[in-house]
């Protein structure tokens, strides 16, 4: 019979295909937050007061349901009856983007308010307008200030990406059970996914941090200068 | 006195309150070329507001705002994106953008509001950061600059859009007393140059040195206007009280 | 007003789900709680040793999916002999992921109190006891219940992951029935309905603590 360690190291290969797929999942599904969180954020500061309440409204639905439920929501229920052909991968990639976009919205939002209103004042008053005011001053500054949060968020989304299998894709919960269930060696195999995700998370945590240093202001704060 | 021909800025009966304070009671200012107004008051009083409703960086709940001869439409945003292009601010707090080099401080302004490439926006922001007197720390950030330093680079960058009036909203006010002279000096130096500013002070040297006219604003009203001259014959005449006494605390400040 | 048939079974199997929901969420909350107490006070007072022990565990279950903890809980540990029941497996896991987080939250609070706030004490004559009992507790609880009022509000959330051990809940029951009648639009919305008005119920209870021990000063931005 062959031994837990054993299962394992066959199986490495395989998992690791399968992280593949989740790193696939997280990078574009941050992404696809970041965008959507920026322009929610500008909206919920700067916008008028049906644009603030259609937006509070896509944030209290999706910090308040779980992904799970949205999942099945999307993927089998709504994406179905308007006739969409998405893969799992997609799917979780566009449920777990809209997700966290709603959570970098609120970021991005705490970040704005905490700038100086005097940067906004004086961009205003060189003659900026007030799209270019937010591109250029407001915008790199509260992407710069989120980063620690942004961080926090990535780790969130890394995990929550585990959840793909209950829709069948392919990453490594998935195919940890796979596995698994064919050899038997449970403990062995789901402790494997977990150092995998560890792993992953810490890689993930320094890159953020190495950003963060690179991009660094010499004595920037938001207290102003 | 006044060649309406020549007025640069025409503020009249401008009117902001908010919620239920009224703020500003139908102030009207005028501005011709090369005068030099300054606003004094005790604090609340709207010198402030005043300032920030000429540029409409808080946009008057009524009044008229006429720059050489062109009104400004109020409810229109273009308007009111020429109007700031024409007219310059120095803010108390200095506002520069803190993630930007003293340099692209005024660079990013030029390159976004007046279209230029990028480099005749260097070349313009390094001459004005030479008229000033720091070109030598174009490359520090805001961070790493004293506060004398940043006024000068907040002063440089308002100059460099060419402004045909410059507003200051107590420019050395945020300032360690050891460091308001360098500021002062390039002041001067612009008000030599002859440009058109009015501001709102404190400093007895700005007032008496360059002013040609004072405000003396008090709870949103202009309730007294004069030249210099007045604190000469501030003794003399009790014809202000409240303005004289003014003088004399701002005297004080200056110790 | 009278509903269909599918629709009562749907709203009769909901409502039995969501009571295990409860039956789930309750006993996690409290006993992640504590458990972030004890690991947050571990973490922040104690020794070389025990630090260690307290800062493996929350690296341990913050860094690892609560997934692949339920999974070794409930399908993992059979291999050792140790069996759990569904509902043990859910509330375990819940418990110890919850723990890990209010633990962080708890120590960051404890971390932001000055150590003057301790000489000040000692210097009027208070014991050790009494410094951290009437001193240091009142205020790490206003710093520490935003984060820990949010995690549980996380904890109703994840309280879904139970139909992996097969602990069937909200999200399971739900599954069922949608399964059964291929309905599953309906089926998620109305859950996410029931998920939004306990979330919401929650987030309310919790921003009327936090103003019931709001003092000046304190805020938690």
């Amino acid at each position: 019979m062959p031994t837990a360690i054993s299962v394992v190291i066959d199986a490495l290969p395989y998992l690791l295909q399968g992280s593949l797929l989740t790193a696939g999942i997280v990078i574009a599904a941050m992404f696809i937050g970041l965008v959507i969180g920026t322009f929610m954020a500008v909206g919920l500061v700067y916008g008028n007061k049906i644009v603030r309440f259609l937006l509070t409204g896509y944030l209290w639905i999706f910090r308040g349901i779980p992904v799970v439920v949205l999942l099945f929501l999307f993927y089998f229920g709504i994406f179905n009856f308007l006739g969409l052909q998405f893969s799992a991968f997609t799917a979780v990639t566009i449920v777990l983007g809209m997700t966290t976009g709603a959570y970098q919205a609120n970021i991005f939002k705490g970040a704005i308010l905490s700038l100086p209103r005097g940067q906004f004042k004086a961009a205003s008053g060189l003659g900026m307008t007030d799209g270019q005011a937010i591109r250029c001053i407001i915008l790199p500054q509260i992407l710069r200030l989120s980063i620690p949060a942004w961080s926090n968020e990535f780790s969130i989304i890394l995990k929550d990406s585990a959840l793909a299998f209950v829709i069948g894709a392919p990453e490594i919960m998935a195919r940890t059970q796979f596995v698994a269930s064919r050899t038997y060696q449970h403990l062995a195999m789901y402790i494997t996914a977990g150092i995998i995700y560890f792993i992953l998370t810490w890689a993930g945590v320094m890159a953020l941090r190495k950003l963060e240093q690179h991009v660094r202001i010499p004595g920037y704060s938001t207290n102003g200068s | 006195m006044n060649n309406d021909r020549h007025a640069i800025l025409k503020c009249t009966n401008i009117c902001k309150s908010y919620d239920d304070q009224t703020i500003l009671h139908n102030v009207s200012v005028e501005l011709t070329k090369g005068e030099i107004k300054a606003l004094i008051g005790p604090s609340g009083g709207g010198k402030s507001t005043l300032l920030q409703c000429i540029n409409c960086l808080v946009v008057p709940d009524y009044g008229e705002i006429v720059i050489e001869g062109h009104p400004i439409d109020l409810n229109r945003k273009q308007d009111l994106y020429r109007l700031r292009q024409q007219v310059g601010m120095i803010f108390q707090d200095f506002n520069l953008f803190d993630h930007l080099t003293a340099l692209d401080n005024i660079t990013v302004a030029l390159r976004k509001v007046r279209k230029l490439d990028k480099a005749g926006a260097r070349n313009r922001a390094m001459l004005e950061l030479e008229q000033v007197g720091i070109a030598d720390k174009a490359s520090l950030y805001p961070a790493q600059l004293s506060g004398g330093q940043k006024q000068r680079v907040a002063i440089a960058r308002a100059l460099a859009m060419d402004p045909k009036i410059l507003l200051l909203d107590e420019p050395t006010s945020a300032l360690d007393p050891t460091l308001i002279g360098e500021v002062i000096a390039v002041i001067k130096g612009l008000a030599d140059k002859g440009m058109t500013m009015i501001m709102a002070t404190h400093q007895i040297s700005l007032i008496n040195n360059i002013a040609s006219d004072i405000l003396f604003m008090k709870k949103g009203r202009i309730v007294e206007q004069g030249p210099p001259s007045m604190l000469l014959g501030c003794g003399n005449h009790s014809r202000s009280q409240g303005f004289c006494d003014q003088l004399n605390d701002l005297s004080a400040m200056e110790g | 007003m009278e509903l269909s048939p599918f629709y009562q079974e749907l709203i009769t199997s909901l409502n039995r789900g969501m009571i295990m929901s409860v039956a789930l969420i309750v006993p996690s909350a409290v006993a992640g709680v504590l458990i972030g107490i004890l690991a947050g006070t571990v973490r922040t007072f104690g020794g070389r040793g025990l630090r260690t022990l307290g800062d493996s565990y929350a690296a341990v279950f913050r860094g690892t999916p609560l997934v692949v903890q339920l999974f070794v809980i409930y399908f993992g540990l059979p291999n050792l002999g140790i069996y759990f029941t569904p509902y043990a497996a859910a509330v375990t896991g819940f418990t110890l992921c919850s723990g890990a987080y209010q633990s962080e939250y708890i120590r960051g609070a404890l971390l932001s109190i000055k150590n003057g706030q301790y000489f000040g004490a000692r210097a009027l004559g208070f014991t050790s006891f009494q410094t951290i009992f009437w001193i240091i507790v009142p205020q790490a609880i206003r710093r520490a219940i935003h984060g820990c009022g949010n995690e549980i509000i996380y904890l109703i959330k994840y309280s879904s992951l139970a139909f992996i051990v097969t602990c069937i809940e909200l999200t399971g029951e739900g599954k069922t029935i949608a399964t059964e009648y291929f309905r599953f639009t309906e089926v998620f919305a109305i859950i996410g309905i029931y998920y939004l008005v306990l979330v919401s119920l929650a987030m309310l209870i919790l921003r009327k603590i936090e103003k019931w021990l709001y003092v000046p000063g304190f805020g938690h931005h």
